[in-house]
């Protein structure tokens, strides 16, 4: 390998680690998706505001991914946002009515209401997991786009990248990327009852509730994936060869799969994992670690994905319309010189995650209770 | 309007709406890190109480930033797709580093900063609010790297292979001097909107004659930050003068609404614009003006009679050397012919590499190489194109000026009235002053970014990507139906954020903000 192709590997990496972060964080939009079914004022309450010290984590982690994706592999960058237009913009619209809506939500003078605000973080909590689901599914099931750099010397029309004229709206109608995005909301839903089962210290009732839901979205949630699995070990996919040229190739992803048999180890302790937070949460009363199992979980999961849609030369970003088009981590990233200083910078990852981790640590060191939130000066 | 046009307007929009929030964080996370520094080493509860009490604006005030923020981040890809591709190597890596280093400062801190304060030592909670702090000017100073690049493209080359402009020297792209003016700049220029917010409101509820101490002690704090912040501003604005004369001569010359330029050019104080000047006519530039002889020659070049040229003397490539010599640099119908030869030469690249011959290829690249600097020009038509809107560039940097001078005055005396005569604090026309001045500084604010941003038109690159080549390819209406869901949804944030911001004070000044926040 040569020193760009270990380096874009690298970053691919480092991509799947952000990705899987924020597949684990939308444990806070899975939380929201569930505050209707609060019993009672407290209890809705106690989540909002147990949810509420985590937002800006998941937050951040979504503009970060972005803001690495753009540094690493700015052809998907402009190919993507551009193209997919309706698709990201419905995605950030969910997430800027969600920044606001925990500040604002029961401070007096809110104009709209406390219902208003609620159904808001709702609606970022169902739309920000689904469509999230759908965009990377368009990694495996491609989309429909045109890559021509030349395009720049047409003043009159010097689009590089160009896409079908529904412009996004065709992938949220693809099943295939919305089984993707459903399972992931379900999942969403399933940590956050096992992040409320760890941080909230309601009545016991509150509790067997949630340790029901958690087995219940698990329990979907596991349905959904294997379907997800299942389709994805069928599909066909575009491999790119030494001369750059992409060719299709059935049970592409399974190939990979068992090309990279540490990614298939990965994955199958991840969904084991996954599985063994999810349902001893559901059945054992007293066990609260759930989320670190769940979470961790996920995250390899997640990250195996990543790594079967982009590693062996695979093109993670398959054009449907042109296969030449299509984007690899070969043909997207950035130059030798600009991957090389974000490597530098990337050594301040494992910094960054230690004071995250000291800091919650220290703020979840005890469940949030009623009284505490009754004496608490800021809460939402 | 084009896709173009709408591209623009949406991105102005959350710019401008990003921009009324951002000034605020980043100001008010310094005022209350000094409140509780106080509060740490003189354990005076009232201190931790005005803590509170203005952390709670700075935390209805933070939310509503992020909001608009992560559109700003997406709309390069959603919005501006070949910019993303042309420039994402060298723009890409200050919007990462950004995130990386800074929002995961705030993001993290800023919790404990609202929810720390019985869960964790007071030494820890006082960390976090500086840390919060630190994270928020982080993020400014990676935001303004990748904005001052645009403005003064450093630090890379053009790379024909791959299309695209490819970084070479990343020092020389995040300490470039325009990045670090404008760092400055934009930082100090919060401090002065933060200042002068707690001012206005310490004046309210002064003149309400409610929480007296505690409005005075936030009144001398919020005037001495603000004053430090103004005198500040002013330095590093001067600083920017100088810079956008030499990097950026159009957009000088665009912000003084000067046509043909001359040895000690004098500065328009205040003028109206001909609205018919076009440049190249023979038409008066000015309706009526009110001068300072020699002023604009000081402050683009720190030298009374050097020359600075106009719209015209650019266009014509005219300059003048100190010692009075007529030079001719390079007119832009000159860059026009010598950006559509790069454009061809790239045209030729292409087709060399698509043929496989090397020897063209060579020769093409070299011809890429030497005419690349006017890259941009090959796009235009006619030197005219390449001219910014002159009258909003004109009359925002007199907004601009004026009103900072207005605030800097109203600055001085809150900050020695409060610190030597307490009894002018007593006086309504003072408290008058103090609140006539929080939506003036939020006016001058934003006419500062629309003298930088829209001074630079039509470049997204400065002299290689007219914004009309960085589009993406959306129909103009899908940007359209954007742009209004984005102005309603932001208008609507707004206003509840305005709402909550007046209820709060209003119901503080109610009771005793002393009591209320412990």
């Amino acid at each position: 390998m040569t020193e760009l192709e270990i380096l874009q590997a690298y970053w691919w990496l480092l991509i799947a680690v952000l990705g899987s972060a924020l597949v684990f964080l939308l444990f806070v939009q899975g939380g929201q998706s569930m505050l209707w079914q609060a019993r009672t004022q407290t209890e809705r309450q106690l989540m909002v505001n147990s949810l509420g010290r985590k937002w800006e984590l998941t937050f951040t982690t979504l503009v970060v991914f972005g803001g690495a994706f753009f540094a690493s592999f700015p052809l998907f960058y402009s190919t993507s946002f551009g193209g997919a237009y309706w698709l990201w913009m419905l995605i950030l619209v969910s997430f800027v009515v969600q920044a606001v809506s925990y500040e604002y939500r029961r401070k007096s003078g809110n104009v709209y209401g406390t219902r208003v605000y609620d159904s808001l973080l709702m609606f970022n909590g169902l739309f920000g997991c689904v469509m999230l689901g759908v965009a990377v599914a368009m990694m495996f099931f491609g989309a429909e786009f045109t890559v021509a750099k030349g395009n720049i010397l047409d003043g009159s029309n010097p689009v590089i990248s160009r896409w079908a004229p529904t412009h996004g709206l065709e992938a949220m109608a693809d099943w295939r990327n919305l089984l993707l995005g459903v399972a992931v909301f379900f999942l969403a839903r399933a940590q956050a009852a096992m992040y409320f089962v760890n941080n909230i210290c309601g009545d016991g009732a509150f509790a067997t509730r949630m340790r029901r839901a958690a087995g219940v979205n698990g329990a979907v949630f596991a349905l959904l994936f294997v379907a997800f699995l299942l389709v994805l070990m069928f599909a066909s996919g575009l491999r790119q060869g030494a001369d750059g040229i992409f060719v299709a190739e059935q049970n592409i992803y399974l190939h990979n799969l068992l090309g990279m048999w540490w990614a298939a180890v990965l994955l199958l302790a991840g969904v084991v994992m996954a599985l063994y937070g999810i349902f001893r949460t559901a059945f054992d009363r007293r066990w609260r670690a759930g989320i670190w199992f769940g979470g961790t979980g996920t995250a390899l999961v997640v990250m195996v994905l990543f790594f079967l849609a982009g590693y062996r030369s695979t093109a993670y970003y398959p054009s449907v319309l042109d296969a030449q088009s299509s984007l690899s981590i070969a043909n997207s990233s950035s130059s030798l010189f600009t991957l090389k200083v974000m490597s530098w910078v990337s050594v301040l990852v494992p910094f960054v995650l230690a004071y995250i981790a000291y800091v919650w640590r220290k703020m979840n060191a005890h469940p949030l209770t009623p009284s505490e939130l009754h004496r608490e000066h800021h809460q939402y | 309007m084009t896709v173009v046009d709408w591209s623009r307007a949406q991105f102005a929009l959350t710019a401008m709406y990003h921009w009324l929030f951002v000034p605020l964080t980043i100001g008010l996370s310094v005022i209350v890190g000094i409140m509780e520094t106080i509060y740490y080493r003189t354990g005076n509860e009232r201190w931790k109480a005005l803590t509170k009490f203005w952390m709670t604006l700075f935390g209805i005030n933070f939310a509503i930033g992020v909001a608009t923020g992560i559109i700003l981040e997406f709309e390069f890809g959603t919005n501006w797709s070949n910019y993303s591709w042309f420039v994402g190597d060298i723009f890409g890596a200050p919007l990462a580093i950004e995130g990386l280093l800074a929002f995961f400062m705030e993001a993290t801190f800023v919790a404990v900063m609202f929810f720390g304060w019985n869960k964790v030592s007071r030494g820890f909670h006082l960390a976090s609010t500086w840390l919060t702090a630190l994270g928020v000017s982080l993020s400014a100073l990676w935001i303004l790297v990748a904005n001052a690049w645009m403005q003064n493209p450093v630090g890379m080359e053009f790379d024909p292979e791959q299309m695209r402009n490819v970084m070479s020297d990343f020092m020389a792209v995040a300490f470039n001097a325009v990045a670090m003016n404008k760092f400055f700049h934009a930082v100090f220029s919060s401090w002065a909107l933060a200042g002068v917010f707690v001012v206005g409101v310490s004046s309210w509820l002064l003149w309400r004659r409610s929480n007296v101490a505690a409005a005075r002690s936030s009144l001398k704090i919020g005037a001495w930050f603000g004053l430090a912040g103004m005198l500040l501003t002013f330095l590093t604005g001067d600083g920017s003068a100088v810079q956008v004369a030499r990097v950026q001569p159009m957009k000088l010359a665009a912000m003084e609404g000067l046509y043909d330029g001359k040895v000690g050019q004098e500065l328009v104080g205040f003028g109206i614009l001909n609205a018919d000047k076009r440049p190249g006519d023979d038409k008066e530039a000015m309706h009526f003006e009110i001068s300072i002889p020699n002023g604009l020659s000081l402050l683009a070049n720190h030298d009374i009679n050097s020359f600075v040229p106009g719209i015209n003397d650019l266009i014509e490539g005219i300059e003048i050397t100190p010692a009075g010599d007529t030079l001719r640099t390079v007119g832009y119908e000159e860059r026009i012919a010598i950006g559509r030869r790069a454009q061809e030469a790239l045209r030729a690249f292409n087709k060399a590499h698509a043929a496989g011959d090397t020897a063209a290829m060579n020769a093409a690249r070299a011809d890429v190489a030497r005419d690349f600097r006017y890259f941009g020009y090959g796009y235009f038509d006619s030197p005219e194109q390449a001219v910014p809107p002159v009258a909003l560039t004109f009359y925002s940097f007199r907004v601009m000026v004026m009103l900072g001078s207005f605030l800097l005055l109203v600055l001085v005396l809150m900050a020695f009235a409060a610190s030597f005569r307490p009894r002018v604090l007593e006086n309504k026309w003072v408290h008058y002053a103090g609140m006539v001045s929080l939506p003036l500084v939020w006016v001058c604010s934003q006419a500062g970014w629309i003298v930088a941003e829209v001074g630079r038109q039509p470049w997204t690159i400065q002299d290689l990507l007219p914004v009309g080549a960085g589009i993406s390819d959306v129909p103009a209406s899908s940007v359209q139906t954007t742009f209004w869901i984005f102005a309603v949804i932001f208008t609507l944030l707004l206003v509840a954020e305005v709402s909550i911001m007046v209820r709060f004070i209003a119901r503080s000044s109610r009771s005793d903000i002393e009591k209320d926040n412990i």
